[in-house]
């Protein structure tokens, strides 16, 4: 029997190297990459990278040998070929100058198809679901891309409707969950079939010309290719599933003949959808009201009261509150404000929402209606103002949605210096420093009391000030009284019976002693009987101190002494956990000492502030008290 | 400009003729110059540029003049050049400057006489003369040459230069510059210098207008009507300036339609039938277009359009419904970035903003980002509006594609426990009570540190040894030093004798080994002892050479009698180490320079020495006795043996796995072993169990220099050099499925440091769970 050689067997042949793969697939490093992308197709970390590589120990990008034969059988290799052949023969059209070839070859550009690819990255409409994260991103950002060398006009505009169908659909289920302004852009979450989907919108504007080392627009592209197909067929499923036509029209109630609408229909239409302010086109005919919900809800009481369930039936009341959140508000958004983070918000919590008809298409009643509640403003003032309705700020919305229940508006209003944002995403378990506004948030009592009692000793700091003010005053006029009675007692007084009284304490003296004479020798029974009491009476046990430090000190090293028994084989892990846990400590320790250092500074300056206010006030009644003196 | 080239170069190319003319004849010279004239005369024509030429022509003559006077032919053509720019030939030649200068006061002259003869004989040939009278001059030419009048000269061009139309830098390299009609060489004119040329241009107020001919390599200054004609042709008018843009059109063909017409022919009948064939064609194509074969083009834009762009159906029938398909190899989905905290907020609480140190340190790290704390500097706004872009945000979901297609991916668990989860589970110290917990007594009295420590099988008293060369003995309970033996050298080890029949301590001090009566305790006992050492029982057996070397007996001397030493057993080398067998009778030291008699083992009621191995296996540290069996345990330095003393042979050799012992301590059943190293570690051995460690311990942080098993409770300890005493619980079951407990208990740090030694020595009280130490900071302590 012939004896094995090495990397013959096992690891060696489960990974290919990339090199090898382009030779196997005689692709150019190009269209592998497209390939790659395309296809989901990704690089292998092997266990054991030494055996792999077949004995060479420098990092190589691996891939799996059966993906590689995997993609041998796809059929876009052959377009990818055709490619190569088209850019041959149209060139060659091209310096010929044959155009009339040309044109014809032109119209039979080889075009990739990929329906075929999301059905096989993404078996059930779940997976795709759960990789909707990254597609939404790209395609959010894409659809605000002007026209590039790589990005033609077309795929933009693709991933604009796209996106737009999208945000449709998440208006009309309603399954918004939270949402977070972030320096970076507007992040939404929504839950969509019991998959959370997260995704974020840049602020505008997001594109910048990039240098090639930087981003390599061509590789997005890529991405972007195939993600607008497969968020077609998921919206095109989801749209489906509320029984919403796609792609989305509007009923006819809406789409009222007038001049405009009748000009050029299409591009009517479009503006109307970009707008999200309507209701879409239904295929059923039937509005059924979250009946599917309070089944739910029936079906969790029926099952008893095990505690995860109380906690699914808890979210479930919390989500159907969401749903109503806004429902009959009517908001109106100003010009300033980023309109469609808005909307969405707004529209799938049920509120109402328009805006000026100059920004945007779409806008359903203007500023000067009456029955509008919410006007959301950002700016530092407003010229005129309308009793009727409150003037917030937006983050008003967001945090409302956050916190799922209308939140005053005061802290909100237009010219205020905002509470701060918090992120919904952040895990309780992940950071272990709490924010006050969060504790706040979580209990609400807790932070009242807090801020009553610092008001209180405020207060109280501030009566004593008012007193020691008072004090003085009082004291300059009862010095001038003083001087006026002296004054007056030169004048007329002679001195009267002021001596009266001093004789009388000696005489007192003299009569205590006397008694205390008597008392003594009583005392000396009563010390004895007293002595002999306490004898037999029980003391008062002192109470032992424990000095909380010192026991902290031994249970530490208590602590320490058993951490020290680790095993050896699992020492360095126990290491690093500690390390991590340490630096999890230090993190959470700098922030509460920032806040408190930061909490200090802004109420000695409101002190300060607060007493020189007085101090002026004083020196003002000071003054005015001389002035009618 | 090409027209007065030309021209110049046929005033050239005549001069040769000219000179030879010169030479000879007047007459001849007369004719040649009317062939001048006539060559001249045409440009005259074409451009009016009667001026340059007439001085040309007039230069000409002078130059011949003045040629004729000093120099030869080859000489000539530039001459004339040069003296045809009249004004600046000055600055272009150095040498002739000065000859050119007297020449133009003498060409004047010439003029004035040429003019003369012209006015006589040729008034063609005039040059400025040209001016005074145009009009005669004219009607001169004309009547003398009229045959030339209407003659065309392009084809006629004199070229001067024979060499065509090549690239003139062909020549750069040679001397000359082509050939003449008589195929001789045309010389180039002199190279000045950019010196020169700076010059030139500085002095000559002529220079803009000064033009290299390519061909002869001369300069050519233009006239006012070439510079003229430039500027015409620059502005993009009309070159000749004659020429009249607006015209009066004459209609030479009438746009008005006559109402008779002018022939009487009848159209042709096909003029006004529709085509038969055309007419086939047509519904054909309508057929075509009936039938779908042919669409229109706005049919073919609608499909087109509808083509474009991706279709969409429903791809997947439910949501859960899985098709069999090929799919990639054991997919792993890519992992989700992570969500932002507070800090990314636009609005964040001030806590997670940056302070200076914070911002200093995160652009300190520009060249590594991975290592910031944050991948971005949160910032906070006051409001929504005055939020930018972000500035890295495609550089982000570039870098999240780029993690999606070139990011190796594996499954690996995460493992997400606790640290605590990682120790193990032990009883609390506090079920595991009675252990010394807190020091309460110090033994000062010592001035250098402290070797050893010894305590009385009664526990009452207390021995100690040091580097002050003295042994105390103290009295436990009351801290008190009851006697203070002095010795000749350091105390390297004290031992008290185990047998509570006996009183005697074993002191290594030097090479000496001294067996002291400490006179403490019971009065009967000391005298016993006393009596029992006081002379040396018959020597019946002959020791052998090798260990006569080694060791010698002998009672004390009458003063270190008097301090209560007894016996003196002494060595040949220092002694490190002297401990007792637990009868009392036995004791072995160790000599760690004494090479394969470093390990000695007295008998005391003999008096009488043994040396054990006859080869020595290492570097041996340490020697203990097992308390029940007649086994003995060598320390090397990596290794411990276990001899049977009546088999005299090997047991077992324990792998430690550590650089150096230090010491090594037996439970008092005998089972286990607990070795103390340098290298900070402890040692369990369990003797039934393996020869390999059961437990290490790491529980001190520096070297651990000695070790120590309570003799009742199920306790030991430990003294390192970090001045840490360890108590820790050992218990060993008496049910051999059970494995020993060991448990930390409690740490006692009191002793000071001193060069780097902490606790040098510890030792249990015999009784009570008391541990004693002893350190480098001179004193000793007990813990209770």
């Amino acid at each position: 029997m012939r004896r094995p050689k090495k990397y013959e067997s096992g690891e060696a042949t489960q990974y290919i190297s990339r090199r090898a793969a382009l030779r196997k697939l005689q692709l150019s490093l190009n269209d592998f990459r497209r390939l790659c992308i395309l296809k989901g197709v990704y690089p292998r970390e092997p266990k054991h990278r030494r055996r792999a590589q077949k004995g060479s120990s420098e990092i190589k990008v691996l891939y799996h040998t059966k993906d590689i034969r995997f993609l041998l059988h796809e059929s876009i290799v052959w377009t990818l070929r055709d490619y190569k052949i088209f850019a041959k023969k149209s060139n060659r059209d091209r310096a010929i100058k044959d155009f009339r070839n040309l044109k014809r070859r032109l119209a039979l550009f080889p075009e990739i198809k990929l329906d075929h690819i999301v059905k096989e990255r993404y078996p059930t409409f779940i997976d795709a679901l759960k990789d909707l994260d990254d597609c939404l991103t790209l395609l959010f950002l894409f659809s605000t891309f002007p026209s590039l060398h790589l990005i033609p006009r077309e795929q933009s505009n693709l991933c604009r409707r796209l996106t737009i169908e999208f945000l449709h659909y998440v208006i009309a289920s309603k399954s918004l969950r939270k949402v977070f302004i972030s320096i970076k852009g507007y992040y939404f979450q929504a839950e969509i079939k019991g998959q959370k989907v997260t995704w974020i919108v840049p602020h505008y504007y997001p594109f910048k010309p990039q240098s090639r080392q930087e981003v390599d627009f061509k590789v997005m592209s890529i991405f972007v290719e195939f993600y607008t197909i497969m968020l077609g067929f998921t919206n095109f499923r989801l749209f489906h599933g509320l029984n919403l036509a796609y792609p989305p029209q509007f009923p006819s109630s809406v789409l009222q003949d007038s001049e405009e609408s009748l000009k050029d229909e299409a591009s009517f239409v479009s503006d109307r959808i970009a707008a999200l302010n309507f209701e879409l086109l239904r295929t059923d005919k039937v509005q059924e009201d979250e009946e599917e919900l309070d089944i739910d809800m029936e079906l969790l009481e029926q099952d008893g009261d095990s505690k995860r369930i109380i906690k699914m039936k808890q979210e479930a009341q919390e989500v159907s509150r969401l749903r109503t959140l806004f429902k009959g508000l009517k908001f109106f958004i100003n010009r300033e404000v980023p309109r469609e983070p808005l909307v969405i918000l707004i529209r799938s919590f049920g509120g109402k929402v328009s805006w000026d008809s100059s920004i945007f298409a779409g806008s359903t009643y203007d500023e000067g209606d009456e029955t509008i509640t919410h006007q959301i403003v950002d700016r530092p003032s407003i010229t005129t103002q309308y009793i009727s309705r409150d003037y917030i700020q937006p983050q008003w919305v967001f945090d409302c949605v956050n916190q799922r229940q209308l939140l005053p508006t005061n802290k909100y209003f237009i010219g205020e210096t905002l509470p701060p944002h918090l992120s919904p995403f952040v895990d309780s378990k992940r950071d272990s420093y709490i924010p006050p506004e969060e504790k706040a948030l979580l209990d609400p009592s807790l932070i009242e009391t807090h801020a009553q009692s610092d008001e209180d000793s405020e207060d109280e700091a501030e009566k004593e000030e008012e007193e020691t003010v008072d004090q003085e005053l009082l004291d300059a006029q009862l010095q001038l009284a003083y001087q006026q009675e002296t004054a007056e007692y030169k004048k007329y007084g002679g001195p009267d019976g002021v001596n009266e009284d001093e004789e009388d304490p000696e005489d007192d003296d003299e009569d205590d002693d006397e008694e205390e004479a008597e008392e003594e020798e009583l005392d000396e029974k009563s010390k004895r009987l007293q002595e002999e009491k306490q004898k037999m009476s029980v003391q008062s046990g002192k109470v032992h101190k424990v000095n909380k430090r010192q026991v902290h000190k031994a249970e530490v090293d208590e602590h320490r002494l058993q951490a020290r028994m680790v095993k050896p084989r699992h020492r360095n892990l126990f290491r690093k956990l500690i390390r991590e846990k340490q630096t999890k400590e230090k993190e959470e320790w700098l922030l509460r000492k920032k806040r408190r250092t930061i909490e200090a500074s802004e109420k000695e300056a409101r002190k300060t502030a607060k007493r020189e206010a007085r101090k002026e006030a004083a020196a003002a009644a000071a003054k005015a008290s001389k002035l009618g003196k | 400009m090409t027209k007065k080239l030309a021209l110049k170069r046929k005033g050239k190319e005549s001069e040769p003729i000219n000179k030879v003319v010169a030479s000879s004849e007047a007459s001849e010279n007369e004719e040649e110059e009317e062939d001048l004239l006539q060559a001249v005369k045409d440009p005259g024509e074409d451009s009016t540029d009667d001026e340059g030429i007439d001085q040309e022509y007039h230069s000409d003559s002078s130059e011949e003049l003045q040629f004729e006077s000093d120099e030869e032919g080859n000489y000539l053509g530039r001459k004339q050049s040069s003296s045809a720019e009249e004004d600046e030939e000055s600055s272009d030649e150095d040498d002739d400057g000065e000859e050119e200068s007297s020449d133009e006061e003498e060409v004047e002259d010439e003029e004035k006489d040429s003019k003369l003869k012209q006015s006589d004989d040729k008034p063609s040939s005039s040059g400025a003369a040209s001016k005074k009278a145009p009009t005669t001059e004219l009607s001169k030419r004309d009547t003398s040459k009229p045959e030339y009048q209407d003659s065309d000269t392009s084809d006629e061009e004199d070229i001067r230069n024979t060499v065509g139309n090549i690239p003139m830098h062909w020549y750069d390299e040679y001397k000359h510059i082509g050939y003449d009609w008589d195929a001789k060489k045309i010389i180039k004119p002199p190279q000045g210098d950019q010196i020169d040329e700076f010059l030139r241009k500085i002095e000559d107020p002529d220079f803009w207008r000064t033009v290299k001919d390519p061909l002869t390599g001369q300069d050519v200054r233009l006239t006012d009507e070439d510079i003229a004609l430039i500027k015409r042709i620059v502005s993009g008018r009309i070159p000749n300036k004659d020429h009249e843009e607006y015209e009066p059109w004459i209609e030479w063909f009438t746009s008005e339609v006559e109402k008779m017409p002018i022939k009487n022919v009848p159209d042709h009948k096909r003029s006004f039938l529709p085509s038969v064939s055309e007419k086939k064609r047509v519904s054909r194509m309508v057929h075509a277009l009936k039938m779908g074969w042919m669409k229109t083009t706005e049919e073919v834009e609608r499909e087109k359009q509808a083509k474009r762009g991706p279709k969409f159906y429903m791809l997947w029938e439910t949501d859960t419904s899985r098709e069999h398909m090929r799919r990639i190899h054991d997919p792993v989905s890519a992992p989700k970035r992570d969500l932002p905290g507070h800090a990314e907020s636009y609005n964040p609480p001030p806590e997670y903003l940056f302070d200076a140190k914070e911002t200093k340190e995160w652009l300190k790290l520009k060249d590594e980002p991975h290592k910031r704390k944050l991948h971005f500097m949160p910032q906070k706004f006051k409001s929504l509006r005055e939020v930018p872009a972000y500035s890295r945000y495609l550089r982000e979901r570039f870098l999240r594609c780029l993690d999606l297609y070139l990011c190796p991916r594996a499954k690996r668990v995460k493992l997400n426990i606790d640290a605590e989860y990682l120790i193990p589970k032990l009883p609390s110290p506090r079920d595991l009570q009675p252990f010394p917990t807190v020091e309460s007594m110090v033994y000062r009295g010592h001035t250098d540190l402290v070797r050893s420590v010894s305590v009385e099988p009664k526990g009452e008293y207390l021995v100690s040894g040091s580097d002050d060369k003295t042994v105390k003995i103290w009295e436990i309970a009351t801290g008190r030093c009851i006697r203070t033996i002095e010795t000749d050298e350091v105390v390297r080890c004290v031992a008290w004798c185990p047998n509570p029949k006996l009183s005697i301590i074993a002191v290594a001090t030097g090479n000496r080994l001294l067996l002291v009566n400490p006179k403490v305790g019971d009065k009967v006992l000391v005298k016993k002892t006393d009596d029992l050492l006081a002379e040396a029982p018959s020597q019946d057996v002959i020791e052998s050479e090798r260990i006569k070397t080694a060791v010698q007996w002998s009672n004390a001397e009458a003063d270190e009698q008097e301090k209560g030493v007894r016996v003196v057993i002494t060595h040949f080398k220092p002694i490190r180490q002297v401990t007792w067998h637990g009868r009392g009778d036995y004791l072995a030291t160790v000599m760690p320079e004494g090479a394969n008699r470093s390990a000695l083992i007295h008998q005391l009621s003999k008096r009488r020495s043994q040396i054990p191995f006859s080869k020595s296996k290492g570097l041996i540290q340490f020697v203990l006795f097992h308390p029940v069996k007649p086994c003995f345990f060598v320390a090397t330095q990596h290794n411990i043996r276990i001899y049977d003393l009546v088999k005299q042979e090997l047991v077992k050799k324990l792998l430690t796995n550590s650089k150096w012992i230090s010491g090594m301590s037996i439970h008092p059943k005998g089972d286990n072993l607990l070795v103390s190293t340098y290298d900070k570690k402890m040692l369990w051995f369990d003797l039934d169990l393996s020869t390999k460690p059961y437990q290490t311990m790491r529980l001190h942080r520096n070297a651990v220099r000695s070790v120590a098993f309570h003799l009742r409770y199920p306790l030991f300890a430990s003294g390192s050099d970090d001045q840490a005493v360890i108590v820790s619980h050992g218990m060993v079951y008496n049910d051999l499925l059970q494995n020993p407990l060991i448990v930390p208990l409690k740490k006692l740090q009191t002793h000071e440091k001193r060069d780097e030694f902490g606790v040098l020595d510890v030792n249990w009280h015999p009784v009570q769970p008391w541990v004693f130490s002893t350190g480098a900071d001179s004193t000793i302590r007990l813990y209770t």
